[in-house]
């Protein structure tokens, strides 16, 4: 069988530096056209040098961290954005979700916003009429379908563009982080409604940080680090694959603030106060960091903020929250380490934000620490503390048997 | 069906994508006069009220005051068929010229053959030309105009096509440049404001003496259609050369505007 998707060392480039930001003006093209090109051209590559082939019938996923290239990859599946080189076989019509409801149009109403959706989507005339009613009753909104647009919550139009989406008959459906929004049953339905389009034979990309969608939908995935392709394999080795980038790219992270105080150094110890970041279920274990003044601070607050990999935020741990006061004069250096008595995360992978404060940010590192967290002993079920559950509660039980 | 997606290297006017497309002209066309007069307690009105008050305006101005000579036909009704055909061009050229920009929403997140975009800009100048042909009938009628059928069935359609091929022409144009030179944007409206004077709507073409001005205009494919668009009434016989040549000139236009677009469009995502 022929690749419904052949994509052959696809490699994008942008331009960086000053000339990227904003636009050109006339005035600069016209005033030195003469003007030699800087030696060095700042450039940097979205996409390096991807292959890999999609069957038809296939549902893949995308998976990697932001900045990977995948909506970069997905623009030019898409013909939004042209490759610098290399090339795409496609042999189906592609249809692609990267944001849904692109054209509506705030003015119009629901129904017309229906037709125009549907037909820059590429459907044609008659087979929205032929789906008009399937659309409204999937969307839920058939009360306002005279309404204009501007009068929708942002769930109604959220609603009404997956709806129209959900009946495009491309061969090759491409979706981009449609879940990102709408309420939890809404969500459900998405999914649904996606499940059924992959079964039905037709070729799903999914792109989504959500993994756990990722793996109820997709057999296999690929995984995007930094512009190029790191594996293509089933969804759950993938997966493996991804948490392990994840946790080795620690010293790469996002960090601000005044440094009045800073964060010199910071670890994560388990319970036999080794350096890891793997730590066991139900067991104690503690965040080292140390610090240093470079001017008098008093009443120091510390905080910890403790995420999943989607980014929501899961705990928060504070100084004040505990009374601890910390005072410090320039040039002190200070260790401190803050001793957490469970993990009660469940199985996975976490990320860590740490803070220095007082009024002002002296210093953040955001998600500068990954952790994963393993089945351990506290818990005894065969298959595992389940996945979808998000905390473990460590708790005693006492049963007392009523004779009778 | 099996197509590949690399850098562009050879150049094609992608007719046939264009025509598998052709619903989205309709839609695009069709959501902007929605949009446009939405929310105006006139509506639609408007279409036939601007160039009726710009008339007035003119009458006015050029015939009142400063006498000039309309060819022999009531002033109002001389200015009325200029203006019709230049608001075609006028609001064509500005609603193409901005499309590209306007849309930036959906050309970063869908693909399609761009070209609809600017063309259905100046369909949409089109459709208030349709609601415009009312208005003129009306005035037509009241200054009690003979109007030869014949004359009426090929000369407007032939005006309204070389008006539309000029407007593509440089709509397109323009509309692919301001992707990259937002400075179109802002030259524009007094470019429009200059051309509306440098085009035979106010004045007849016979007002000038020198030969250059008079090579020029025949050149202008807004003159000639203005000119076709009067002859209708007027009884005068139509300078067919100067056609031929405004005619050209339009379809010369439409080429160097197509082909810049063409050669551009791949990488507007990027760059709007």
């Amino acid at each position: 069988m022929k690749p419904i998707l052949e994509v052959q060392h696809i490699t994008k480039q942008f331009k960086i530096g000053a000339k990227q930001e904003g636009y050109l003006s006339l005035r600069d093209a016209l005033s030195n056209p003469f003007r030699k090109k800087p030696e060095t051209e700042n450039t940097f590559l979205a996409l390096d040098n991807v292959s890999f082939n999609v069957y038809p019938g296939e549902s893949i996923g995308i998976i990697g961290r932001n900045g990977a290239g995948k909506s970069t990859l997905l623009k030019i599946l898409s013909k939004i954005t042209p490759p610098t080189s290399g090339k795409i076989i496609s042999r189906g019509r592609v249809a692609s979700l990267l944001e849904v409801g692109t054209g509506f149009h705030p003015e119009l109403s629901g129904r017309e916003n229906i037709y125009m959706n549907g037909s820059i989507l590429g459907m044609k005339k008659h087979e929205i009429n032929k789906h008009f009613d399937e659309i409204v009753d999937f969307s839920g909104v058939e009360k306002f379908l005279d309404t204009p647009l501007k009068r929708y919550s942002s769930g109604m139009q959220l609603r009404l563009a997956f709806a129209v989406a959900a009946y495009l008959e491309p061969e090759i459906l491409i979706i981009d982080e449609v879940l990102a929004v709408g309420d939890a049953e809404f969500q459900k339905k998405c999914l649904g409604k996606m499940d059924e389009v992959s079964k039905s034979g037709r070729t799903v990309l999914f792109v989504s940080h959500n993994l756990g969608a990722v793996q109820q939908l997709c057999s296999n995935a690929i995984l995007l680090n930094k512009g190029s392709l790191i594996a293509a394999n089933k969804t759950p080795l993938i997966i493996e694959e991804y948490l392990n980038v994840s946790q080795k790219e620690n010293g790469d992270f996002y960090s601000y603030g005044s440094k009045k105080v800073e964060i010199i150094n910071f670890e994560l110890l388990n319970h036999l106060k080794k350096i890891s970041h793997d730590l066991f279920l139900g067991y104690p274990c503690s965040i080292f960091l140390k610090i240093k003044f470079r001017s008098n601070v008093s009443g120091l607050e510390i905080g910890v903020n403790i995420k999943d990999i989607y980014g929501d935020l899961l705990s928060h741990i504070t100084s004040i929250d505990q009374n601890v006061v910390i005072n410090g004069e320039n040039g002190d250096e200070a260790e401190v380490e803050i001793k957490l008595n469970s993990v009660n995360f469940t199985p996975g992978a976490y990320k860590i934000d740490l803070f220095l404060l007082k009024n002002e940010m002296f210093h953040a590192n955001l998600e500068c620490l990954n952790f994963t967290v393993l089945d351990s002993d506290k818990t005894r079920r065969p298959s595992g503390f389940p996945t979808h559950v998000k905390f473990f509660t460590d708790c005693n039980w006492e049963i007392k048997n009523l004779v009778t | 069906m099996e197509y590949v997606i690399q850098a562009q290297n050879k150049f094609s006017l992608g007719l046939k994508e264009l025509w598998s497309y052709r619903e989205l002209f309709y839609f695009f066309t069709w959501r902007d006069v929605k949009v446009k007069y939405k929310q105006a307690a006139l509506g639609i009105m408007w279409a036939i009220l601007q160039p009726l008050v710009m008339m007035g305006m003119f009458t006015v101005i050029f015939s009142k005051a400063l006498n000039v000579s309309s060819d022999g036909i009531p002033y109002p009704v001389f200015a009325l068929s200029g203006l019709i055909i230049w608001n075609i061009f006028s609001n064509g050229l500005l609603n193409s010229a901005n499309s590209m920009v306007a849309n930036a929403n959906i050309i970063k997140k869908i693909y399609f053959p761009r070209l609809i975009i600017p063309m259905s800009a100046v369909l949409t100048a089109l459709v208030d030309f349709f609601f415009a042909l009312i208005i003129y009938t009306i005035v037509l009628i009241y200054y009690r105009q003979e109007i030869n059928i014949i004359k009426l069935c090929l000369y407007l359609p032939l005006s309204i096509l070389i008006t539309i091929v000029t407007t593509f022409g440089l709509g397109t144009f323009l509309a692919a440049l301001n992707v990259k030179y937002r400075d179109f944007q802002y030259m524009l409206p007094f470019m429009i404001q200059f051309l509306l004077f440098a085009n035979p709507v106010l004045y007849s073409t016979k007002s000038f003496s020198n030969p250059w001005i008079n090579a020029i205009m025949r050149a202008n494919p807004i003159a000639s259609a203005i000119q076709l668009c009067r002859s209708v009434f007027t009884g005068q016989v139509v300078d067919w050369s100067a056609v031929g040549t405004g005619s050209a000139v339009a379809v010369l236009l439409l080429l160097i505007g197509v082909y810049t677009f063409r050669k551009t469009e791949s990488y507007f995502a990027d760059l709007v």
